[in-house]
């Protein structure tokens, strides 16, 4: 069996490329408060929650 | 407004603190308690990513181009996500062939190629200087709105009077820094672990100046964020603040382009490549640096886009979005707010330049000047006894000639650019190693020609879709061939190569850049032979991960213990040596031949500090005969091999089982006839006995029960009771004697005698018989004795047989038997001819078997039909006897009266058996 840490990771690098380019980017580009859009907000919480499940994966103690 | 003086003295302590810290790390790793040791300093040491155009520079392009900044940061997370994956493998790649720099990474990739090497450091020269000067050039400039605010002109940049100038200062401060902290030793290990303490602190220092800010603008200048964004969206333009995708420049696609860029630079930036791979203690440090680093990075990118929002609210007492950070705060009076950013400022220019500087000297030194030198001045090279002294000045040299070359791009013409686009330019220069290095790690075919035909084409297409016209536009020269192309050649305009337009520049030069590295890599790849050396290192770097790989290179071949010494004390000092092979060699040592393990060990110590190539050559002049075994090497690290081997051994087996099993099966089959025939056998002998006995039987019952039989009957079935049981014991003891012949147990008992008296006493016995039967009877045998060796009574027993047989199958009417003895050279024959119907040629060798009889002689005779002529035994017995006296028995073609004819044959007996015999 293939290790699973290094499938997961593979995973997330894939899941974070798809959020951070463009055709799904477009969704988050939508006005919000102020004038702004939604954008920054967006990816600074999207980044947020991929640091938080790459730190999730990698220290899990069973990884190997 | 501060004065000149605090300014500097605050500066300059900042510097000497770092050279603290950094001895107080070199310190602790001489003690062997490393501070470097643990995965938040390998974290914090990765984020010397951040220079001062992160610290500047990202307020700045958030001002103008709204998001586009965080591209630079969110690519190299997504190539940290991976980093488990592809940084692991470089780690470890690093670690067992004692890698360097990236230069050394790729020429050792590609097989140790000394000129891939030198490429490679060329491109990272010419790219990377520019990058170094856009740090000066934030020293410079920070320094002078600190020391000049509010007068915001911007600083007097000239040659003429650098003295004045604080960046040339901090440059030949940091110069000393480096020569001290990263030429220290020439070790195996090029880790400089008091520098690496000193970076990673650095990055504390940044991190916490710019949150600092932030925490100023957004909760200070104005009480809450809110506030700040409300007043922003009031007051500010639409255009310049929604931080939507359309500001991008390039729209998505120019996203996407640069968010690939900015991942690619990551790994392949010369400092990015130091901390990354080179400095790495340890590869499980990866764990956690995979997720704090990109953490570092969100939190240094937190507070942006409020300090850009401050800052445009702010104008025109903010002055250039590059210098946001600055003046926001001392825009609000503050005093020691604006030093502290200033510190940051300096902390993430410096650690930079530190370890760009670094990784430059390596490569220069090591792929440059080092296989230069060696080719050039060889022989007085040769004699010098110790070169450890060489590499370290050219190292410092190279430190020092790389400052004062930044120092100089930096004075002549860092006014013209933006920070902005020195750092993308130098990004897509870097980016030009990723194939070669990515590709390399995971394709095995790809080649050394591949890659330094991608990597000239790269840098190329590069050169002319972004460093070319960014001198022009600096004012270096004409900028029309931008607009309308070189000599009116429309398809080659710079920024819209080959017709595509509507790109921004550096997806655009990205684009065909990689196009033209990537095709020419995997094309001269796919047509190219490999040399024995690339092959192997190919292997060992597309392998690193599994476990067999584990093993280095092997020296085979012979050198002198002595010798070895001699060239390693040369290039790395006695004390590395000795650590390195041990005691010097002395008395009987001094002949003896150096170990495989002391030539790994001393390769490793070399490569650590000439690199690959180099290494490799030095080692070569010592060894003798075949330095590499490239077949068995080959065969060690190519991990199918093993599989290979164990298929052919299963396949041997299989084979080998599959053998046994014919066999066996041959053997069933043998021993299943056996059976048959044994079975055949008991029924022919027990149905021949029947047939006398039932006769017996059956006259003996009629003589029993008819007493009133006329006497000649009476006697005429006694005759054949008689007769029958003769005919009975003589099957029985003709079993008995085939049973014996079978068996082997038949004693013989050979001696001299004389084959024609043997004749003659054969046709006396059957004389009687033959009138009986009235069969006429020829004998032709010499006067003449013809000596045999022979066993007498069974001789005339098989004669006897013979002659019977004859005539039971002569011509029912006239019948006629001829015997006949013949000498032929040394043998004597004896025939037995009949004028019967003869024998089939078919049938030849079948009269031999046992209990055979021939029947289709019996046709046409109704009485003799009844009962068999023989006991089908005689023939057999026969052929056994003669056998076993040496001589032959078998069925010959008739000469004179036709039928069948049976012929043995005798050799003669020599003299001296007469003489033994007589």
């Amino acid at each position: 069996m293939k290790a699973p840490l290094q499938s997961r990771l593979v995973a997330l690098s894939l899941l974070a490329l798809a959020l951070f380019s463009p055709p799904l980017l477009l969704l988050f580009d939508r006005p919000a408060a102020w004038g702004f859009s939604s954008l920054p907000v967006s990816i600074y919480l999207i980044w947020a929650l991929v640091i938080l499940l790459a730190a999730l994966t990698l220290e899990r103690p069973d990884a190997d | 407004m501060q004065t000149n003086w605090v300014v500097l003295i605050i500066a300059f302590s900042y510097l000497a603190l770092l050279f603290v810290i950094a001895a107080w790390g070199d310190r602790r790793a001489e003690q062997g308690r490393s501070l470097v040791n643990s995965p938040t300093i390998y974290a914090l040491s990765i984020a010397v990513y951040c220079t001062a155009w992160t610290f500047y520079g990202s307020v700045g392009r958030a001002a103008t181009t709204g998001l586009s900044f965080l591209l630079i940061y969110l690519g190299p997370t997504l190539a940290m996500l991976c980093g488990w994956l592809v940084l692991r493998k470089m780690v470890r790649i690093a670690r067992s062939q004692r890698i360097t720099s990236i230069a050394d990474f790729i020429s050792a990739r590609y097989g140790k190629s000394s000129g891939l090497g030198m490429l490679v450091a060329l491109i990272a020269v010419v790219a990377i200087m520019p990058y170094i000067a856009l740090q000066l050039k934030a020293i410079t400039v920070s320094y002078g709105v600190l020391t000049e605010y509010p007068n915001l002109s911007p600083p007097d940049l000239s040659l003429s009077d650098f003295w004045n100038d604080k960046a040339f200062w901090v440059a030949l401060v940091l110069a000393v820094f480096i020569i001290l902290f990263g030429t220290r030793h020439l070790d195996a290990s090029e880790r400089h672990e008091g520098m690496v303490t000193a970076i990673a602190f650095e990055s504390l220092v940044k991190l916490f100046a710019f949150i600092a800010v932030g925490v100023f603008t957004c909760f200070v200048l104005y009480p809450s964020p809110a506030t700040l964004l409300s007043q922003a969206g009031a007051l500010l333009p639409e255009m310049e603040r929604h931080f939507g995708l359309d500001q991008i420049p390039g729209g998505p696609l120019g996203w996407f382009g640069t968010l690939v860029l900015a991942a690619l630079a990551f790994i392949t930036l010369p400092r990015q490549f130091q901390v990354l791979v080179v400095e790495n203690v340890n590869e499980q440090h990866l764990r956690r640096a995979c997720w704090l680093f990109p953490l570092y990075l969100l939190l240094i990118n937190l507070f942006v886009i409020p300090i850009a929002l401050a800052g445009l609210l702010g104008l025109p007492g903010t002055g250039e979005p590059d210098s946001f950070v600055l003046t926001l705060p001392l825009a609000a009076g503050l005093e020691a707010l604006p030093l502290l950013v200033f510190i940051g400022g300096l902390s993430a220019a410096t650690s930079m330049m530190i370890v760009e500087t670094i990784a430059l000297s390596t490569m220069v030194s090591n792929q440059l000047v080092m296989p230069l030198l060696l080719r050039w001045r060889r022989l007085h090279l040769e004699e010098s006894h110790d070169l450890s002294g060489w590499l370290l000045g050219i190292r410092r040299i190279a430190i020092i000639a790389i400052l004062i070359l930044g120092y100089l791009y930096h004075a002549l013409i860092g006014e013209a650019y933006s920070l902005v686009t020195i750092g993308l330019v130098s990004f897509a220069a870097a980016a030009q190693f990723a194939p070669a290095l990515l590709l390399g790690l995971y394709w095995r075919g790809a080649s050394r020609n591949g890659a330094a035909a991608g990597l000239v084409a790269g840098i190329l297409v590069w050169a002319w879709t972004l460093l070319i016209p960014g001198f022009a536009l600096s004012g270096w020269m004409q900028t029309d061939f931008i607009e309308r192309g070189p000599m009116g050649l429309e398809w080659l305009k710079p920024y819209a190569l080959f017709g595509l337009e509507g790109w921004d520049i550096y997806t655009h030069a990205l684009f065909w850049s990689m196009l033209a590295n990537l095709g020419l890599l995997i094309g001269v790849s796919l047509f190219s032979r490999q040399s024995h050396m690339e092959q192997t290192q190919a292997a060992l770097f597309t392998n690193a991960l599994k476990p067999e790989a584990e093993m280095a290179a092997i020296w085979q071949g012979h050198a002198s213990r002595y010798e070895l010494f001699r060239l390693v004390q040369r290039y790395l000092g006695k004390a590395a040596t000795q650590r390195l092979l041990g005691p010097a060699p002395t008395g009987d040592q001094i002949d003896s031949a150096a170990t495989p393990a002391m030539l790994a060990a001393a390769e490793q110590g070399l490569t650590g500090a000439l690199g690959s190539a180099t290494a490799r050559i030095l080692i070569n002049s010592v060894v003798r005969g075949e330095a590499l075994d490239m077949a068995s090497i080959l065969s060690i690290l190519d991990t199918t091999s093993q599989t290979l081997e164990y298929n052919r051994r299963l396949e041997q087996k299989s084979d080998e089982l599959a053998r046994i099993g014919t066999e066996l099966k041959g053997a069933n089959d043998r021993l299943r006839e056996l059976d048959r025939l044994k079975d055949e056998f008991l029924a022919m002998v027990s149905h021949e006995l029947r047939t006398p006995l039932t006769s017996i039987r059956a006259f003996a019952e009629i003589l029993n029960d008819s007493e009133d039989m006329a006497p000649e009957q009476r006697q005429h079935f006694l005759t054949i009771i008689v007769r029958e049981s003769e005919r009975l014991s003589r099957l029985i003891e003709e079993i008995l004697d085939m049973a014996r012949l079978e068996s082997g147990r038949m004693t013989l008992s050979p001696q001299r005698c004389d084959l024609s008296q043997l004749g003659h006493q054969a046709v006396e016995a059957v004389t009687q018989l033959f009138e009986q039967r009235q069969v006429q009877l020829d004998v032709e045998l010499p006067d003449t004795p013809c000596p045999v060796i022979a066993d007498p009574d069974r001789l005339q027993q098989v004669l006897i047989n013979l002659l019977d047989n004859a005539s039971k199958f002569a011509d029912p009417e006239t019948p006629q038997v001829l015997l006949r003895l013949q000498q032929h050279k040394h043998k004597f024959s004896v025939s037995v001819e009949d004028n019967g119907p003869g024998i089939d040629e078919a049938e030849r060798e079948k009269v031999f078997e046992k209990f055979h009889q021939i029947e289709h002689q019996q046709q046409g005779q109704q009485v003799a039909a009844q009962r068999p002529k023989g006991t089908g035994l005689g023939l057999p017995i026969s052929r056994g006897i003669i056998n076993q006296l040496g001589g032959r028995l078998w069925v010959a073609e008739p000469e004179v009266l036709g039928g069948a004819c049976l012929r043995l044959s005798l050799p003669q007996a020599l003299e001296e058996d007469q003489e033994v015999s007589s």
